[in-house]
């Protein structure tokens, strides 16, 4: 029973990493950059949510809404701003762009916001009116599963096969696959290159707004780093995955969030994420393109 | 001296060129019409004083020996590289400042030298992205599958199976581009250009690696595809049965520069293309 929960507590703090990972996938699949300020939209989009609730008192999900509304715009000026000027650069410049960018999101945060932690509420409170748990209760009690836990793995199972029914079906998921594999020709075909970058950062803000007030809703805690372990584990887990495809984005976020459970659980606290990225490591010495990523082997 | 000067004041006038626009094309606005195009590449003149005239229904022919800059008067057609100097106009349109994709929805289609097809997107998913702007749902109703995006959808597919029958290649519509044999994605290339709906056709060596009855088989189509669409049709080439067997007009290209444009006999028998082609004769 234990380890039941303890896997629980893995999956759903795995469907965040998941969530985030997506959104990497995402633009590295179609815009083949590294967005490493990711991680630090999840900081804004939890500090949105936060003001939105503290001090213009808004219910949870309005609150939600709005830092995915406001994040979606900020990956929309972040890319035309920082990104877009570098479409010919070298894939280091704008790495290095992206870091930058973190820097910015992150000081930026510390000037407004201040340094010392933000106690956030999370969008389902852990109690209800009558002080009962707001969870569900497995096996006589044995076992419980927190609403918002439910509320996290829903999301991120609902938005895996969104996207994925997205990029596969529709006209413009098709036109960011053509991009992502010939711009040049994508561009031929009459497809908008630039406008269809820019829907990807959109999409990839708006879920990281979502993991962002979902991350904090777990944590209850709120600083301007707060984004940057998670957004470095999400991109483990899209690497462990296989980047650029969504459901090895999915997968790798889980199983990662289970190793990092279990790994707390039984081996040590401290260990954890050390531990995290050895398994990373041995992954991709065996499989160098993630799980579910293809091997394309260089034509010589 | 006189001529720099009107490229400063940016007026321009077409310079009236040997007509070699088919008779029923006459009287029409034509199709393309390039004045004093150029490119400069640092200090190279990759191509100058390209001037070209394509009849609305016209099968045009773009030769010359390699490296005379075919390729970079596609690559000029479709603002792959923005021109130098000089003026295109589309069905009498200018499309100075016009990006590749805006000169795609302005109705100029091509395919590659190289063939570059979205090779892990299945065959019919090729000509779709072709079909695209043709194509009018908001994201949400795709998302949302709502009733517009199952009709467009529908209507998508059965288009994109009856352009791919120009070719007989319905049947491999579930197949992955990338894993067709070559002669089938150089047709797919075609297949997918004209699925943008244009009214000019790009060919940048469609017969390239094909056996003589591939190539016979794809002057029929390309014939065909001119009949069914009533489009023009430029292309380039190097199997010359091709070209003196289907274009109506030739133009010779050597060193960046226009030397001889006419009809195949003209061409076939003009000694400037001999020589340059051949070298001088002794």
């Amino acid at each position: 029973m234990e380890f039941l929960s303890y896997l629980i507590s893995g999956i759903s703090l795995g469907s965040v990493y998941a969530i985030i990972a997506l959104g990497y996938t995402m633009v590295y699949g179609i815009a083949k950059m590294l967005n490493f300020a990711h991680g630090d939209v999840i900081m804004v989009g939890g500090y949105i949510s936060f003001c939105a609730t503290s001090y213009l008192e808004l219910p949870a999900w309005l609150s939600l809404l709005l830092a995915m509304a406001v994040c979606t715009a900020l990956g929309v000026v972040i890319e035309g701003l920082a990104y877009k000027p570098l479409r010919q650069a070298t894939s280091l410049a704008v790495l290095i762009t992206a870091i930058g960018v973190s820097y910015f999101l992150q000081n930026a945060a510390l000037l407004i916001w201040g340094a010392s932690p933000k106690g956030f509420a999370p969008i389902i409170p852990a109690t209800n009116a009558q002080e009962e748990p707001n969870a569900l209760q497995l096996f006589g009690g044995q076992v419980s599963i927190s609403y918002i836990s439910l509320l996290t793995m829903g999301a991120c199972i609902v938005i895996m096969l969104a996207l994925t029914f997205f990029t596969g079906q529709t006209k413009l998921g098709k036109a960011m696959r053509a991009c992502s594999e010939d711009k040049g020709a994508a561009q031929l075909m009459g497809i908008n290159v630039n406008r269809t970058i820019s829907v990807t950062f959109a999409i990839g803000s708006a879920l990281a707004a979502m993991a962002g007030v979902l991350l904090c809703s777990f944590t209850t805690s709120l600083m301007p780093t707060t984004g940057s372990m998670p957004g470095i584990k999400a991109f483990t887990a899209a690497v462990f995955g296989g980047i650029g495809s969504i459901p090895g984005a999915f997968l790798g976020g889980i199983l990662l969030g289970i190793i990092e459970s279990l790994a707390k659980a039984y081996i040590s606290t401290q260990l954890a994420n050390a531990i995290l990225f050895a398994v990373l490591i041995i992954v991709l010495l065996v499989r160098p393109s993630g799980l579910l990523g293809k091997y394309v082997p260089e034509k010589v | 001296m006189a001529e720099k000067k009107q490229f400063q004041k940016g007026k321009m006038v077409p310079v009236p060129s040997v007509s070699i626009i088919p008779e029923r094309d006459l009287g029409k606005t034509p199709i393309l019409e390039c004045s004093h195009l150029g490119i400069n590449f640092g200090g190279l003149t990759a191509v100058n004083e390209f001037n070209i005239t394509v009849g609305r229904t016209e099968i045009a022919g773009l030769i010359g020996p390699n490296g005379a800059g075919k390729t970079t008067v596609f690559n000029l057609l479709t603002k792959v590289y923005q021109p130098t100097r000089g003026t295109i106009l589309l069905d009498g349109l200018d499309t100075h400042g016009k990006t590749p994709a805006q000169i795609n929805r302005m109705g100029i289609a091509r395919t590659f030298q190289n063939i570059r097809l979205f090779n892990s997107l299945s065959v019919e998913d090729n000509v779709k992205i072709g079909l695209h702007n043709q194509e009018k749902y908001s994201m949400f109703s795709g998302i949302l599958r709502l009733p517009k995006y199952w009709r467009q959808e529908k209507a998508a597919h059965e288009r994109a199976l009856e352009l791919l029958s120009i070719f007989d290649m319905q049947d491999l519509a579930d197949h992955q581009a990338g894993s067709l044999p070559y002669g089938a994605q150089r047709r797919l290339e075609i297949v997918r250009a004209l699925a943008t709906n244009p009214s000019l056709l790009l060919l940048d060596e469609p017969a390239a690696g094909m056996n003589p009855s591939e190539t016979a088989e794809l002057m029929e189509s390309i014939v065909k595809i001119r009949d069914t669409f009533q489009i023009a049709i430029m292309l380039i080439e190097h199997d010359m049965s091709l070209v003196m067997g289907i274009c109506e007009g030739i133009c010779v290209l050597n060193f960046g520069q226009i030397i001889a444009k006419g009809t195949a006999e003209e061409i076939q028998s003009n000694p400037t293309v001999i020589e340059a082609y051949l070298g001088k004769q002794q």
